[in-house]
């Protein structure tokens, strides 16, 4: 077994489920030939066919529309979006029917689709290709948000996120597809939805994030270390629906919480979590939840872009004022 | 539709001097087979012929026409939310529903209370799903048809549906066919055309039925598009389009049956616009005399669809005064009970609010469920 980067998990974990389950099939713009523009189908057209691997035509509402119509006649529709930047004319379809046909039905019919979208910045892509928008999606009751940090964690997800009754969007960190390997065996074994992952574990501070900013997390816990502060770094992982337990006991052993993410700060899911903490964590905490995100802006072309992500200095910065506070 | 196409460059040398020429050409029908008196304009279909099928549509029309006038009566009264009545289109309805099988798919909006009706959909749970209650759509009867998409009220939305739906029929080899109706408002909207031009694509078995009633609220067919006729849309799909006088419920019937078996065989899609005229309000909540003059509406109160069937049906000597009033009064018995049955429907208990939002409650959900009044008894 040789190690394997995020987009080869990905890639792993469809051929895996498009084997064992015949009512799998893969959909999106140039999944087929092509394998996919991040390569992520590469290799399952050959291997499955074009009726199960099916290059769609250039229409993004369909592509969301038909994975609907399909997991309503028990399939298990996996779209492929080429850009989350693109997701946007099939939001229609997501909010008005995906995630409430069985709502709408009393479980008569149901919606086990999973759309798959490549999101974030820092690839220096042209405009419209580095959308953080986890947060439109997650405010939408009936669905799940999931987004993958590592290639264990992609192959996992993914295959849980398939497995899954009910609709999920699925976003992987363009960021980190070809970022690192790792060693993923390809038992067919799932991960959990709905948990968030402990990454490291800390005593002075807890750090929260999701996606790529997982890397620039987990590097300032480093950092952090070497001056002797201890940060504990979880891994949200499934943004919607939210598992505050996790980030709760760890605010309760640590007293401060800062939460890193790449989107936009105004009603991101950031803001969610500070105000559970807020709810339920209020009394735990020594000093203010702090979020280190994306500006409130226009994420910024190629070459503003590193000044928008958060940065392990900004990072650093806001657990040094916490510690400072108390 | 036909379609000829010459793309091969002329031999020969320069003979004549025009430098473009035809391509492709296209021909669009129109198919009635009543007159607006009830006289048969053409032979009609062998189903047509069978004694009891058109009896049985007149039932059927005239049972969505009264159910939906004891709807709006129930929503005057306070005892039902918003009804989009469908009087004048119940041809189109109940003859689209005639022409599928049980075991077809059916798609469609908030105007195709004909269709439900024939596809076994309950009265009570019809009235249930206007009242503002998702148990409606559960179509929990014994013949209900559960593989069918609970109505869709975001415009054309449904359309993408219908493709997945006859891309998995297909994709598993059933001789199987999927209907999606839209109205003519909907043939505006770019999620209408991706869904038609991929059904064009992968040659699906799906028919596309756009039921042109001229209105779309308050905007006329005028404002919706420049073209002929909306069943020319197809063309650009790659699939055939056709018209249907909609008020004819033996055309249809006829159009739409010719259609699914087509599909049902393997020839992919088809488009049919079938011509009709909302003689109603848009909905109980809407006023139509605000947008359009009494005079138009009293031209098409002529072309009447159960008139017209009517009219046929007298003509042939299979119907009677006396079977019309047993019938209305039948239809009265029919409707009264299932409005009986529908308000000693007790209101859904609060708890209902997290059920069937995902299979399972996630954990995190649990809290707000559990803190609802009354939740935990439910």
């Amino acid at each position: 077994m040789s190690a394997i980067t995020l987009v080869e998990a990905v890639n792993q974990a469809l051929a895996f489920e498009l084997d064992a389950d015949p009512s799998v099939l893969v959909l999106g713009e140039d999944v087929g030939a092509n394998g996919g523009v991040f390569r992520a189908t590469s290799g399952l057209l050959q291997r499955y066919g074009k009726a199960r691997v099916v290059d769609t035509p250039l229409a993004e509402c369909l592509i969301a529309g038909m994975s609907v119509g399909l997991a309503a006649q028990g399939m298990k529709p996996v779209a492929e979006f080429q850009f989350m930047g693109f997701m946007y004319s099939a939001i229609d379809q997501v909010v008005n029917h995906a995630s409430r046909l069985r709502y709408r039905t009393r479980g008569r019919l149901s919606c086990p689709l999973v759309l798959r979208a490549p999101f974030g910045a820092g690839i220096h892509a042209p405009e419209h290709h580095s959308e953080s928008a986890e947060a439109l999606f997650a405010h939408i009751p009936g669905l799940r948000v999931v987004v993958p940090s590592s290639p264990a964690r992609a192959y996992g997800l993914l295959l849980a996120a398939i497995r899954d009754p009910d609709p999920v969007i699925f976003l992987e960190p363009t960021r980190l597809y070809r970022l690192g390997k790792e060693e993923v065996p390809n038992n067919g074994k799932a991960l959990a939805l709905d948990s968030c992952f402990v990454l490291r574990d800390g005593s002075d501070v807890t750090l929260v994030t999701w996606g790529a900013a997982v890397r620039e997390t987990l590097a300032t816990a480093e950092r952090l270390s070497t001056e002797g502060v201890q940060a504990e770094v979880i891994d949200v992982a499934t943004l919607a629906p939210l598992d505050m337990e996790t980030i709760l006991d760890s605010v309760e052993k640590t007293g401060r919480c800062v939460i890193v993410h790449e989107a936009a700060k105004n009603c991101g899911v950031g803001a969610e979590i500070a105000a559970r903490l807020a709810d339920d964590g209020l009394l735990r905490l020594l000093a203010p939840v702090r979020r280190v995100t994306g500006y409130d802006t226009i994420l910024p072309p190629a070459r503003l872009e590193s000044l928008f992500l958060p940065q392990p200095e900004r990072i650093c910065a806001a657990v040094h004022e916490l510690l400072e506070a108390a | 539709m036909s379609t000829s196409a010459n793309v091969a460059p002329a031999r020969g040398g320069a003979t004549g001097r025009d430098p473009s020429e035809c391509v492709a050409r296209f021909e669009l029908r129109l198919t009635r087979f009543l007159g607006f008196d009830g006289q048969m304009l053409a032979p009609l279909p062998a189903f047509a012929r069978e004694p009891g099928t058109l009896v049985q549509a007149y039932r059927d029309m005239t049972l969505t026409r009264q159910f939906d006038q004891r709807a709006v009566a129930l929503q005057r009264t306070g005892r039902l939310g918003t009804y989009p009545s469908s009087l004048g289109q119940e041809a189109t309805a109940v003859g689209v529903g005639a022409a599928m099988a049980r075991s077809d798919v059916f798609l469609g909006t908030y105007r195709e209370t004909g269709t439900m009706l024939v596809r076994g959909v309950q009265m009570r749970d019809i009235l249930l799903y206007w009242s503002g209650d998702t148990r409606g759509m559960a179509h929990a009867g014994a013949d209900a048809p559960v593989e069918d998409f609970p109505l869709s009220v975001p415009i054309a939305s449904h359309a993408p549906h219908a493709v997945g739906v006859a891309y998995a029929l297909k994709m598993r080899h059933e001789s199987r066919a999927v209907v999606c109706v839209l109205g003519d408002g909907a043939t505006s909207k770019g999620d209408f055309y991706e869904a038609l031009n991929a059904a064009g694509v992968w040659q699906l078995p799906l028919v596309f039925v756009v039921v042109n009633n001229h209105w779309a609220i308050s905007v006329p067919r005028s404002i919706q598009s420049h073209a002929q006729t909306l069943a020319q849309k197809a063309i650009a799909a790659g699939i055939d389009g056709e018209q249907v006088d909609g008020n004819d419920v033996v055309a249809v019937r006829h159009v739409i049956g010719e259609a699914l078996s087509s599909a049902r065989m393997g020839y992919g899609p088809r488009l049919v616009e079938a011509l009709t005229y909302r003689l109603c309000d848009h909905t109980t909540a809407d006023d139509a005399r605000r947008y359009r003059l009494a005079a138009e509406v009293e031209k098409h109160q002529g072309l009447d669809p159960i008139a017209r069937l009517r009219g046929y049906l007298t003509t042939s000597g299979v119907w009677t005064n006396a079977d019309e009033e047993r019938l209305m009064t039948e239809h009265r018995q029919n409707i009264e009970a299932a409005v009986s049955g529908y308000l000693a429907v007790e209101p859904p208990p609060p708890g209902a609010m997290f059920e069937h939002l995902f299979e399972r409650l996630p954990r995190a959900l649990e809290a707000q469920r559990d803190a609802l009044p009354g939740a935990m008894s439910s």
